[in-house]
């Protein structure tokens, strides 16, 4: 087990952790304005279905960026239209939201599976520079990356020191006092929404454009589960969700380690700890998770008839 | 566009309760087949070219006819480990779960007693199976009843840990000398038996009957009553001596063991091994089925041969069409997407 082994890992840890931060962060959005999201499985792929092909015919990452944040906002305005404006069932909407998403994705990305693509550039972390080139090549990240702790800043800046985010919190915690007190619940989901699945796409492109760099149907394996869980582990908490993405990413790195110090872990069983760890965390707080979840999470708002 | 809770004048013909559902399942059905259509168009396919050969290979041949019906046993079975809870106002999102954990409690069984006849292994792999999702959904169903943690989110979680111990199991200890994502076929006697040379096998007896026994155990017992009575008011119901806790760890280990079943009958019946990964959003459909069905055993036996239409029909497309496989998921969800948004044909049914 060298250092160079052990840098590697970290370094890959990092990249798979940071599509995921950036999911997190728009479900903790959906969610803190009443809406669980269960679909993201389906934005995710078809964000970076979408952008990947669109790098892939304009030959500008940049742009296929874009497409991926656009069509994650797109796609979670289906999600909107049916639990908001229809008052659908909000867990049935996601689950159809998901299949749509897997459907969706693997026609757009049909005829690229296995193209090569332009990648983000990458660069090194400054004070790195001095170091041997086999460890720099190591440490070269993408802007994404650099930008998701500072995003999970803004996000945390957004809802909890601006009035759109106390108006999100607001219509989140209890609709009706927030109609009440001169808010359009329904307009503020839209708007959350939109800017959740803008932040899914982020991560989905960063998936597939700037880190995997190629388009396989399915490729997202389970991110968008992974991202429901770590908002409740995060309790609703733009922060804490970097702690969330973190931990997960820990896990990542962990199991990668063992494995190729030959320990004998099933990387199956490595593979349950965030879930299992979520699912503790929840069990620890007990009684006082009122204080933390969204109050109306789930509750479809009918409005006053 | 209606207003929920707004009483719609109807036409004579329309009285009739079911006739209005069976033509707003049509006209949601045909709603769904346009969107899809579009997109069918979009990617420079004929809709109508596909529309028909997903009709003739389902039902137009008795083979199409069979794929059908196998394709509806987990979804029955899934369904109703959904709609079960659902009566008592628990949300089982976790059927995929106890469905993966039934199937590894029961290839457990198929793999230790491969020696016993099929008369004793079968039921032996059964009540295996619905140990296995029963003890999957208890933890959920426990920590519900005594008000620690809300059973969408553990189901939810333990959804994504029960794939992850069958991988290990199989990947560990059960795969067979040339592969390593599956266990060796299973003995005869592990089988369930198929009927008339095709693949459906004794799980859609098992539905069926399951569904039967639901709707009359709803209907006709103490029990069924008092499901109800917590499902439309669960503290007035606990103030009237009704022991709340208890129904609520029971059903939900009831709804785990019935989708525990779902995963045995598919090992046994369908694949005859026990592969990594296999269901594939089955119990994931199951919640859907359950939902659009309003929970009812005849809307859940007309849902899921709708879903299976157009699953079964999806490996044409594929086949004949060029389309990939998860195209189909499309299909189902603009049905789905359709049966959500309730258009507003006919007064919003409230389920």
């Amino acid at each position: 087990m060298t250092l160079l082994a052990i840098l590697g890992v970290i370094s890959s840890a990092i990249f798979s952790g940071t599509s995921l931060l950036y999911t997190t962060l728009g479900e903790v959005i959906d969610e803190r304005s009443g809406i669980v999201n269960l679909g993201l499985e389906g934005v995710l792929l078809v964000s970076a279905s979408s952008g990947f092909a669109i790098t892939s015919l304009s030959g500008s990452p940049w742009l296929g960026i874009l497409v991926a944040v656009l069509a994650g906002g797109l796609m979670n305005m289906i999600l909107g239209y049916l639990v908001i404006t229809r008052k659908a069932n909000q867990l049935a909407s996601g689950l159809a939201l998901m299949f749509c998403g897997f459907g969706l994705s693997a026609l757009i990305g049909k005829s690229f599976v296995g193209v090569k693509i332009n990648s983000l550039p990458r660069f090194l972390l400054p004070g790195l520079g001095e170091l041997p080139r086999i460890y720099t090549s190591l440490f070269k990240f993408d802007p994404l990356i650099y930008l998701v702790i500072p995003m999970a800043f803004f996000v945390w800046w957004l809802l909890f020191r601006t009035r759109w985010g106390l108006g999100v919190r607001a219509v989140g915690e209890n609709a009706d006092i927030a109609y009440a007190s001169g808010r359009n619940p329904n307009r503020i989901r839209y708007q959350a929404l939109f800017a959740g699945g803008m932040l899914a796409g982020l991560g989905a492109g960063q998936l597939a454009i700037a880190y995997a760099m190629n388009w396989t149907e399915y490729m997202t394996a389970g991110r968008g589960f992974i991202a429901v869980a770590l908002v409740i582990f995060s309790k609703w908490h733009p922060l804490r969700a970097i702690v969330g993405a973190l931990l997960f990413s820990a896990a990542v790195a962990f199991q990668l380690l063992l494995q190729s110090s030959g320990v004998q872990i099933s990387p199956f069983l490595l593979d349950t700890i965030p879930y299992l760890l979520t699912l503790i965390v929840l069990i620890a707080w007990g009684g006082n998770r009122k204080h933390s979840a969204p109050a109306s999470l789930g509750r479809v708002y009918l409005g006053t008839e | 566009m209606l207003k929920t809770g707004e009483v719609v004048p109807r036409f004579p013909i329309f009285q009739n309760k079911t006739v209005i559902q069976i033509i707003r399942y049509l006209y949601m059905i045909l709603l769904a087949l346009l969107l899809f259509g579009v997109i069918l168009f979009i990617s420079g396919k004929n809709p109508l070219q596909a529309y028909k050969d997903i009709l003739t290979s389902t039902l137009g041949s008795a083979y199409g006819f069979s794929e059908v019906l196998v394709s509806m046993i987990p979804m029955l079975i899934t369904a109703l480990a959904v709609a079960l809870p659902a009566r008592v106002g628990l949300i089982n999102v976790g059927g995929e779960g106890q469905l993966y954990i039934g199937a590894a409690f029961a290839t457990f069984g198929a793999l230790t007693f491969s020696n016993l006849p099929a008369w004793l292994l079968l039921p032996i792999m059964i009540l295996l199976g619905m140990l296995g999702g029963a003890l999957w959904a208890f933890i959920p169903g426990y920590l519900k009843a005594i008000g620690l943690v809300n059973e969408t989110i553990t189901t939810l979680l333990l959804n994504s840990v029960a794939p992850k111990i069958v991988g290990f199991l199989i990947f560990g200890f059960w795969h067979s000398p040339k592969d390593t994502i599956k266990t060796s076929t299973f003995v005869d006697a592990a089988r369930l038996p198929t009927f008339f040379g095709s693949r459906i096998h004794l799980g859609l007896v098992i539905g069926l009957v399951l569904l039967v026994l639901f709707w009359l155990f709803m209907k006709y017992t103490r029990w069924g009553l008092e499901m109800r009575a917590i499902g439309n008011n669960a503290q007035a119901a606990r103030r009237n001596g009704i022991p709340l806790k208890k129904y609520l760890i029971i059903v939900m280990c009831v709804g785990g063991a019935i989708a525990g079943l779902a995963g045995m009958s598919q090992v046994s019946g369908f694949y005859g091994v026990l592969l990594l990964n296999f269901s594939m959003s089955l119990g994931f459909m199951g919640f859907m089925i359950s939902w659009m069905a309003g929970g009812e055993p005849l809307g859940i036996v007309l849902m899921s041969f709708v879903v299976s239409v157009i699953i079964t029909g999806g490996n044409l497309l594929q086949l004949t069409r060029g389309l990939p496989y998860s195209v189909i998921n499309l299909l189902l969800a603009f049905t789905l997407f359709v049966v959500l948004a309730r258009p507003s044909l006919f007064k919003g049914k409230k389920s």
